[in-house]
């Protein structure tokens, strides 16, 4: 994978979080969560525009962070499978794969910061903080509806059994990738399982593991989400907004 | 690509001076209340408004003035919750990654504001729960405009221009307002609308230099939504049945007709920069009154959309009734975390 794809998989990441996150405005459970999620799309979407920016220089070949989102077809992009999960249904489903992505963002960003790569060490100083945001609110969340009715275990429950096999994607191994992601596993399960626990949620057991993402291969959903997302954009060719 | 120009809504910056004075003189009304005798209630109140002060939560006010404020601080809440949906309709569709996250941030922005209405009216001794079912229950109105739906994106950019206009307007006189707390909150909220409005603007602005087909965009979205928004100021004079009460207490001071034509004379400069037509064959220039003529609105439309027969009634109360529903085992679930774990801390 070359450093162009690596950062094109960063920046994929962030913009198909902020797609579902965006989905949710004017929909969350209570109007405190509307600010908080719209907050956090803003923030993914901000770190995505810095990142596909800069594989638009990368690449060379005169593309911009619109042309990358835009004009790309789904086995173009780079970004796991976890983020493109429909989770507009279900807040369960959304908390969980906050969790589960803001706890490998903040350690990713964190060993990113000290790469030897000057432009994507800088933008991962700054999405750090904004991760540790992402992270505690997800958290807390976790722990009110792990911990909260029997309804909500049970649902939370169900929600951390859909998303988990799709977490080990985010730690598959490659050997031109800047940071070692295989490695970042541990730190990750020891922010992670500790929340479950306080949540009184049960960790599920580690088997299937689909993935393809990184490669292009992805689910049936993100097709239907880049529909959405390009539908205005591609119908007026050339156009400047 | 997005467009770079930054662009200026010819008018804009005289109503932010307003604003601006508004919040110096409520500085001043705070360091200068009335030292009258507060033994006399009702003669008290009278002094605070006739002395152009501000009445507090915890003053005595007449029972009409608290529920005429609840009734319309609440609308004004509504308003800002139910009108994020037209607009977020275009979040998941906005065609630069750049205007995503200028919507994105100007939905939530409404979001905020909504949250600081029902703070504003929670002063005056109701809940924010109270006034949610309310609106839940129809039993409370929100602004009718929201009724009209978003067809196209450049209706993203004719609601920040028009809409958010049109409300800047009503809303720049209501700093003024004797109720502390809600001038308060309309300072606040008015300086953000106005960022809004020239995002909006900056938008058309785009579309109208921008393809043929955005062109046609652009001038068939303030075809439709022109008249909605002169809508927003409210019946004729003749026909408003809060307004003499209210301007009694200082609540309102502009009459619907004088905002209505101080909006519409705002708008002629700002369309001839856009390069766009106001659809009203009538609209001329009248040197003797020193303002624009214009066609009225369609009161008839205003009142069927206010009561319930808008193109999108239905639609907007069906999605905040089903996202309320939605989230009630969230809800609960965080209520009973908390009362968990203040019972444990406490033991």
């Amino acid at each position: 994978m070359s450093r162009f794809e690596y950062v094109l998989g960063l920046g994929d990441d962030a913009l198909i979080a902020a797609q579902r996150l965006a989905q949710w405005c004017a929909a969350a459970p209570e109007m405190e969560e509307d600010v908080a999620l719209a907050n956090i799309a803003l923030d993914q979407l901000g770190a995505a525009r810095l990142l596909l920016s800069y594989a638009g220089e990368l690449e060379g070949a005169g593309r911009d962070e619109d042309a990358l989102a835009y004009l790309r077809d789904d086995g173009e992009f780079r970004n796991c499978l976890l983020v493109e999960l429909p989770d507009r249904h279900d807040f369960g489903i959304a908390m969980a794969k906050l969790l589960f992505l803001s706890a490998y963002q903040k350690l990713l960003y964190d060993a990113l910061a000290d790469a030897p790569d000057e432009r994507l060490a800088e933008i991962a100083a700054n999405a750090r903080k904004e991760s540790a945001y992402h992270l505690d609110h997800s958290t807390q969340w976790t722990l009110r509806l792990g911990d909260g009715t029997e309804e909500s275990h049970r649902r939370m429950q169900a929600a951390v059994d859909e998303v988990w096999p799709y977490t080990h994607e985010l730690f598959a191994g490659d050997e031109d990738a800047l940071v070692d992601h295989a490695g970042l596993r541990p730190a990750w399960l020891s922010i992670v399982e500790p929340v479950l626990a306080e949540a009184t949620l049960q960790r599920p057991a580690d088997g299937w593991a689909p993935a393809g993402g990184r490669s292009g291969r992805h689910t049936e959903h993100l097709s239907y989400l880049l529909a959405e997302m390009q539908v205005l954009h591609r119908a007026h060719p050339g156009a400047v907004w | 690509m997005s467009g770079d120009g930054v662009v200026e809504v010819p008018g804009r910056r005289g109503l932010l001076d307003e604003v601006e004075a508004a919040e110096a003189d409520l500085r001043a009304a705070a360091e200068a209340r009335p030292v009258a005798d507060q033994s006399d209630l009702t003669a008290y109140f009278a002094a605070v408004i006739a002395a152009d002060q501000k009445v507090e939560p915890r003053d005595w006010m007449p029972e009409a003035y608290r529920k005429g404020l609840i009734r319309q601080i609440a609308q004004h809440a509504h308003s800002e919750i139910i009108g994020m949906q037209p607009e977020g309709n275009w979040i998941t569709r906005a065609p630069s990654l750049k205007r995503k996250a200028i919507l994105l941030a100007k939905v939530q922005d409404e979001a905020g504001h909504g949250l600081y209405l029902y703070a504003a009216a929670e002063t005056l001794g109701v809940s924010r729960d109270e006034l949610v079912d309310l609106l839940l229950q129809g039993r409370q109105k929100y602004s009718s405009i929201f009724n009209y739906p978003t067809l196209t994106w450049a209706d993203v950019g004719a609601i920040g221009w028009l809409v958010d206009g049109a409300a800047i307007v009503n809303q720049v006189p209501l700093c003024r307002c004797s109720y502390g707390p809600y001038a308060r909150a309309m300072i606040r909220i008015c300086k953000e609308e106005s960022f809004h409005q020239r995002q909006g603007y900056e938008i058309l602005y785009t579309l109208a230099n921008g393809t043929p087909a955005q062109r046609a965009m652009a001038q068939d979205a303030v075809n439709r939504w022109w008249y909605p928004s002169l809508a927003m100021f409210g019946p004729p004079d003749r026909e408003s049945t809060h307004s003499e009460q209210s301007m009694a207490w200082k609540i309102k001071r502009f009459s619907n007709d004088e905002l209505r034509q101080r909006f519409v004379d705002m708008c002629v400069p700002q369309a001839e920069v856009l390069g766009l037509s106001l659809p009203d064959p009538a609209l001329r220039w009248n040197e003797q009154r020193g303002s624009y003529d214009f066609t009225p609105p369609d009161f008839d439309e205003l009142f069927r959309v206010i009561a319930g027969d808008g193109p999108c009634n239905r639609q907007r109360m069906a999605h905040r009734r089903r996202a309320h529903a939605e989230g009630a085992w969230v809800r609960e679930a965080a209520a009973a975390y908390a009362a968990k774990h203040r019972s444990s801390d406490a033991g």
